[in-house]
Formats: C-alpha cells, sequence, structure tokens
C-alpha cells in the first residue's frame, strides 16, 4: 500500500510538463476507467444473470413451437396470440382487480398503524411495531402454507369457532371465496413491511413542525393528517410501486394454497402462474417467454403511468 | 538482486520436487488402482471416468457400465439392489428425482435442455402419449421388449404401445385397477347394502342421507384423473374420450362432450347438488381427515390407494373400518373396468445406451417378489399369478384378501385406455370444469361442450387435426 502510494506521490512532477487540458483528459480517463471498475461487479452480474437471459428469452418468444408440428419461427406471432388468450387477458384481469382491491386496503392499514405507532412512545408501541413486522420476516410459502391450514374445513379454528354455533364457517379456498383469502394472506404479509417504511419517514421529520401546528393550535388529528401524512408521500409512493409490481407478478401465495384449494385456483390463475404452467407443464416454451414478456410490458406501462401521474401532480393523496 | 535469485533457485527446485512426489504418489495410486480392478482395458476405463457420482444407491460391481435411473416408488430401493446383485453386466444408479409431476417437470427441462435426462425414467402411464409426442423415449421393441409382451395383458399393452400396437415405449410396473372402498362401520351402523349398480349407488346415498349420515362419497375438483376413470367406465369398449395413436401424429380424436361423459357428469354434479356426496379435494389433508373420522361411506379408489393412506391415523388389522367391494357399474349385465394411474419405466431419447438401459427398464420390475411388490397392483400377469400375491391379506381392509376378490378381477376386466398427447393441459382444463360445475356455476352438458371446444382450439393451435 505504501509502495503503491509513493508511485502516485512521484507521478504529478512528471506531468507537470504537459499541456494543463491533456493532463484533465488523462486523468478524467483515468477516473472513468476507475469507475468502471466499481461497477463491473455488479455490472457483469447484471449482464449475464439478467440482460442475457432477458434477451435470450426474448428471441425464444419469437419462435413457436406445436406438439405435432415442429418449431418455426412466427416473429410477432406470439405475441399477438397472447393479447387475445383469454386465459392470459384472465389472469391479467384478476391481478388488476387484486390490485385495485388490495392496494388500498394494504396503504390504509399500514399507514394508520405507522400513524398510532408513532405518536406512542410506550413499550406496548415497541413491542407492537415488532409483532406488525413479524409477519414479513416469515417466508412467504410457510406464511401460505400456514394460511392454508387456518383456512381448513376440518382443521382450521375458523370451521371451528361457527361450529360453536353450529354453523359452518366459510370456505375460505372455495372457488368462490378465494379471492378474500388471498387479500388477507398479502395483507397480512406485508402490511407489516410497508409500516415500517412510512415509520422510518415518520421519524424523519423534524419535530419543530409538530411544535409549530400546535402553537398554532392543530390537534393531534390535524398533526397527523394535516402535515404527517403529506411528509411521507414519497414513502407511500414508494410503497405503491412496490405493491404494484408484486401484485402484478403474483405467485406464490395462489401457487402454495393450489393443492389445498380443490380446484379453485387453476393453472392460469394470474400471468406469472400461466407462464410457468406453460414452460414447465405444457411445454410451450416459447409462448411462455411470450407471456412472461408480455407481463413484463404491462407491468412496465403500469408503473411508469403511475409514476408519470405522480410526478405531474407533485404530491399524493 | 542477488537474493532474489537465490530464492528463486530455491523455489524452483521446491517445485521441482514437489512434482515428482506427486507424480510418484499419482503412479503408485494408478498402480493400485489396476491390481484391484485385475488389468481392466482403457475403455472400461474411460467409461468408469464417466459414471455419475452420486447413485441413492450402492453399486455392487463397480466395473459393469451403469444405467441412470429416476424412480419415485417406495420399493425402488429394494428392486434397485436386487437387480443390482443379480447382474454384472449393468448396474443402475437411482435417483429420487421427485414423484409426478415434480419430476415431470424436471425430465421435460432436460428434454427441452437436450441434455441431463436419466437413462430410464418412471412415468405414469397416462403421461406416455405427452412424451411420446416429444421423441423423448425409444420404441423398445427394438431391445427386447416383444420377448416379454406375453408378460401383460392386452388392455396393459395397449396402454404401453398407443394406439397402432407396433411400438412399446415403456415397460409397465404397477396397475390402477379402481374399485370402491366402502366403511364397514357406516354401512352397518345405518343398515346399508354394498351397491353393484350406480343407480343402487345414489339409493343407498338418499338412504344414508335420511338416516342423517354422512356423505356417502366424494366428487372432488382437483383431482382429474379419476373423473377421467368414471368417464372410460361409462364410455365402456365404444368411443372413449380421445382417439390417438402415435403412428399418425397429427390426427387427434376429441369426443369431451358425448352422452357417456355426459351422463356421468350429471350423475356425480346431482349428487353433489342433493348434498348426497361431499366435494372435498382430494389431494388436501381435510380429505384424509374425513377418511379418517368416517365422514365418507365410501371412496372409489385404485388399488394404489390404501398405500398411500397406511400413515393416515386409520385402524388396520381386527379393527379396520374400510373394506373393498367391486366398482358399482352402469350396466351390471356389461361391467366395465377402468383404471387410475399406475406407473411404467420408459427409456428416454437422451440414452446414450439404449440397449443396457432397457435391459434395466425390463428387469427392474420384472420379477416382482414380496419385498419389491409394496402396496403396488402389478402389471406382470406372472406376479397376478403368484400364489403369495393372490392369497395375501391386507390389513387395511380388516384382513380381506383384497387381491383375490376385488383387484385382479377389476384388473382382468380391463380393456386399456387411450390418453391424449397434452395429458397435463386436458386435465387442468378438467379441473377448472369440475370446479365450475360442482359449484353451481355451470350446468353439466353445457360445461363438457365447452371443453370440448376448448380442448379443440388448443389441439388445433398444436398443430392437430381434429377428428
Amino acid at each position: 500500500m505504501t509502495h503503491a502510494g509513493s508511485a502516485v506521490a512521484m507521478k504529478p512532477p512528471r506531468q507537470a510538463s504537459a499541456p494543463n487540458e491533456k493532463r484533465s483528459r488523462r486523468a478524467s480517463r483515468r477516473r472513468h476507467s476507475i469507475g468502471w471498475i466499481f461497477v463491473a461487479p455488479f455490472g457483469i452480474v447484471f449482464i449475464i444473470f439478467l440482460v442475457v437471459p432477458l434477451i435470450y428469452a426474448f428471441s425464444q418468444s419469437l419462435f413457436s413451437q406445436g406438439l405435432a408440428t415442429g418449431t418455426t419461427f412466427t416473429g410477432l406471432g406470439n405475441y399477438a396470440k397472447a393479447f387475445t388468450d383469454p386465459d392470459f387477458l384472465g389472469g391479467v384481469l384478476f391481478v388488476v382487480v387484486f390490485s385495485a382491491v388490495l392496494i388500498p386496503i394494504q396503504m390504509a392499514v399500514s399507514l394508520a398503524a405507522a400513524l398510532v405507532l408513532d405518536s406512542l412512545t410506550t413499550r406496548l408501541a415497541k413491542f407492537s411495531r415488532l409483532m406488525i413486522f413479524v409477519p414479513y420476516a416469515i417466508p412467504a410459502v410457510i406464511g401460505a402454507l400456514m394460511w392454508g391450514f387456518l383456512y381448513s374445513p376440518s382443521f382450521g379454528p375458523i370451521s371451528q369457532f361457527f361450529a360453536l354455533f353450529n354453523m359452518s364457517g366459510p370456505d375460505l379456498l372455495s372457488s368462490g371465496n378465494i379471492f378474500g383469502g388471498l387479500l388477507n394472506v398479502v395483507t397480512w404479509q406485508w402490511a407489516g413491511y410497508y409500516m415500517i417504511i412510512i415509520y422510518a419517514a415518520l421519524q424523519g421529520i423534524d419535530p419543530t413542525i409538530y411544535e409549530a401546528a400546535k402553537i398554532d393550535g392543530a390537534n393531534a388529528r390535524q398533526v397527523a393528517i394535516r402535515i404527517k401524512v403529506p411528509l411521507v408521500t414519497a414513502a407511500l409512493v414508494l410503497i405503491l410501486v412496490f405493491a404494484l409490481i408484486g401484485t402484478l407478478q403474483f405467485f406464490t401465495e395462489p401457487t402454495v394454497l393450489t393443492p389445498m384449494a380443490n380446484g379453485a385456483i387453476g393453472p392460469a390463475f394470474t400471468p406469472n402462474i400461466y407462464a410457468y404452467n406453460l414452460a414447465f407443464k405444457f411445454s410451450q416454451i416459447n409462448y411462455a417467454s411470450a407471456v412472461s414478456f408480455a407481463l413484463g410490458i404491462i407491468v412496465f406501462i403500469g408503473v411508469y403511468i403511475f409514476l408519470f401521474l405522480t410526478r405531474k401532480k407533485g404530491s399524493f393523496l | 538482486m542477488s537474493v532474489a535469485t537465490q530464492s528463486k533457485g530455491k523455489s524452483v527446485k521446491r517445485t521441482r520436487t514437489l512434482v515428482a512426489v506427486l507424480a510418484a504418489s499419482g503412479l503408485a495410486v494408478s498402480l493400485a488402482a489396476c491390481s484391484s480392478s485385475g488389468g481392466t482395458d482403457s475403455s472400461t476405463k474411460a467409461a468408469a471416468a464417466s459414471k455419475p457420482a452420486n447413485c441413492a444407491n450402492k453399486i455392487i460391481d463397480k466395473d459393469a457400465p451403469e444405467v441412470t435411473l429416476w424412480s419415485w416408488s417406495p420399493t425402488a430401493q429394494v428392486a434397485v439392489d436386487e437387480f443390482n446383485n443379480a447382474h454384472t453386466d449393468v448396474q443402475i444408479c437411482w435417483t429420487n428425482a421427485g414423484a409426478g409431476s415434480a419430476e415431470y417437470d424436471k425430465f421435460s427441462t432436460a428434454i427441452a435442455a437436450k441434455k441431463s435426462a436419466p437413462d430410464v425414467v418412471m412415468l405414469e402411464t397416462e403421461q406416455l402419449p405427452s412424451f411420446e409426442i416429444k421423441g423423448a423415449l425409444v420404441d423398445l421393441t427394438k431391445y427386447g421388449a416383444n420377448k416379454v409382451k406375453n408378460d401383460f395383458s392386452a388392455g396393459t399393452l395397449k396402454d404401453i404401445s398407443n394406439g397402432a400396437g407396433k411400438g412399446i415405449y415403456a415397460i409397465p410396473d404397477d396397475g390402477g385397477p379402481v374399485a370402491m372402498m366402502y366403511n364397514k362401520d357406516v354401512f352397518d351402523k345405518y343398515g346399508l347394502s354394498v351397491p353393484t349398480t350406480w343407480d343402487e349407488y345414489a339409493a343407498q346415498a338418499q338412504k344414508l342421507k335420511d338416516a342423517g349420515g354422512p356423505a356417502m362419497g366424494d366428487w372432488p375438483s382437483d383431482t382429474p384423473a379419476f373423473a377421467q376413470a368414471m368417464f372410460n367406465q361409462a364410455a365402456g369398449s365404444g368411443k372413449q374420450t380421445f382417439a390417438y395413436s402415435l403412428a399418425d401424429k397429427q390426427n387427434l380424436g376429441l369426443d369431451i362432450n358425448s352422452a357417456a361423459n355426459k351422463k356421468v357428469l350429471s350423475y356425480w354434479t346431482d349428487l353433489v347438488d342433493k348434498k348426497l356426496v361431499s366435494t372435498i379435494g382430494q389431494q388436501t389433508t381435510d380429505f384424509t381427515s374425513a377418511l379418517a373420522k368416517g365422514q365418507l361411506a365410501t371412496f372409489i379408489a385404485a388399488s394404489w390407494e390404501p398405500g398411500h393412506l397406511l400413515n393416515a391415523g386409520i385402524p388396520t388389522g381386527a379393527d379396520a373400518p374400510w373394506r373393498v367391494a367391486m366398482l358399482p357399474q352402469w350396466d351390471a349385465d356389461k361391467p366395465v373396468q377402468v383404471n387410475w394411474g399406475g406407473s411404467t419405466y420408459a427409456v428416454t431419447a437422451q440414452s446414450a445406451q439404449p440397449k443396457l438401459a432397457a435391459e434395466v427398464a425390463i428387469g427392474l420390475f420384472g420379477d416382482e417378489n414380496p419385498k419389491t411388490i409394496g402396496a403396488h397392483f402389478p402389471m406382470h400377469l406372472k406376479a397376478q399369478k403368484a400364489d403369495w400375491f393372490v392369497n395375501a391379506t391386507d390389513p387395511f381392509f380388516g384382513g380381506q384378501a383384497a387381491n383375490k376378490e376385488v383387484w385382479i378381477p377389476a384388473a382382468k376386466g380391463y380393456e386399456g385406455t387411450v390418453y391424449s398427447p397434452f395429458q397435463n393441459y386436458y386435465y387442468t382444463q378438467l379441473t377448472s370444469l369440475l370446479t365450475k360445475t360442482s359449484g353451481g356455476n355451470a350446468k353439466p352438458a353445457d360445461a363438457l361442450d365447452g371443453l370440448q371446444k376448448t380442448i379443440t382450439n388448443y389441439a388445433k393451435s398444436q398443430g392437430f387435426t381434429v377428428k
């Protein structure tokens, strides 16, 4: 280290004779190359594990393979098929409706929890914060399995509770109720995480603002709604984007619950499940690539529109 | 400067010594290898180098070429050891790559990747056409399968030869003759008689409900293979749901909305609507619990089912509540027996040693005995006729001689099934249909018409000509 340092230290005198601009160009080139070295570890991983597979998947999606026919080049034919495929569109509709119902609920729950915890300073608040966060620490697969048992008509506490009154409880895994069943699982899993994000943002607000508000005669509710919420808008937007991307790519929970749901979760329940089944169960790897890309396009457009709208208005809520 | 050269010289010397020692020890190792194997020629040495390293079993004869095998059979370990002990020309390297669809997913991926498939793979009978059409399986008639043809019934042969009966693409291990398990305690308590026709079944179901008893049976949405077995029974030797032959790859006959299928679906949906049967998914723990708690009077099941229920907390032996009887019939004068499940061993097209692989596929369960049989119902006629098998009593059925009384006659009457070349897709669509009809969201006949349309469109998109 010391040796390298002395070498660098010896350089400037030698360069002193060179014209100023030349030196600065060389220095900037050196700075650039150092920059590349810093970026390289991430860049290599990014290219090998994301860019190359994406290009490969896209090239796969341009071909079409039938069981009774061979593989043929069909260009964008698979995409035309995907956007007219009732299975794919049905899955997209499901995740869009699911997002529309889920995200407001999730945000309301997490925002309410964060505001309450922010205004409390008791030991109970710390404990509650941890408890609300715990579901996020449970792996999604375990969480879904657990809820599968809680919903079970013969073991679950729900049906046992209803049995006390000689009634049969709702089967949350039946095809009519699976929407609500999944809504509950996902909200339970993620509300705590979003709560922590909002809570952190709330902690970053300068307390003198609250003081000023109090002097102006604002009560606790007014402080919460008029001051705290507008100041954590950035966090709320972030959560919305996370939730939107996550829900459009919904996969884990319905996949885990499939064997317990007696057929209520079909092979095209969500676009991601459909792509998975196409590739690994129905041997349509090319079409599966196209469906994955089509989903990617939808997610990208959705998120872009959302970010564009929120940026333009300047503030959310 | 001089110091550096000196140290360099030293290190070179040290390296040379190291190389010499390594070379000497390497020579010793290779000499030892030669002496232990008694002078093998170079070709087997090369083969040994490419041998798969991680087998789940022990290789007995280490010089023999190895054939890789994927199997989830509970008695695979026993059968593989027996095979390896009896053979010096070939040894099996066995892996459990997951049961059912878990293994198929891996096999399909290996087919798409054009590498890393095993030599021999376990496949359920209904999956054979789906892999045959991809050219993933080898026709075993070239490798001695014709010699064992007579070991199997005509119905079994139809299953493994797919259509024209020219090729043989797999060697069956076990089958799934279907019968009716019934809970004797429930039957005794409510004074039911064992039904022999579906009309009697419905009548007993009504009687059971009127007396305040539990559900007569179960009509799940998540077990399409069961619904398909019921369809096949009603179709009998007439037109089945699919007509397909590998000899004529492009043409596919679809008869999903046949009168027989509509009759079956309407029958069961009617029982569901009248709340005579439950609709618990049979892949769920709730179903096993219902069986154990006596909440179901009957269970239409295949011969492999009792083996799966051994650890479900159902009493066996003298206290066993379950008995088994022949499957109820649509027409008592013309009984039709069906098969549900059952597995086979096939040689993959990726195998570099198909001849040896075929030997494994044929020989692995070729000589069934009480140790390899497990809870299987063997498709080998020799085993079906063996005394130890015929006279076996099943503690799950309270010591009933289930093989002699039910499973063997059920297997005898079986005439074979034609499966589609996209059975997984068909099954997922059938599952969606059953969810709708049992949930009261669709009429059985309309639903089957819809399914016929869906599958026709799918088949066309896959390049088939639909008849």
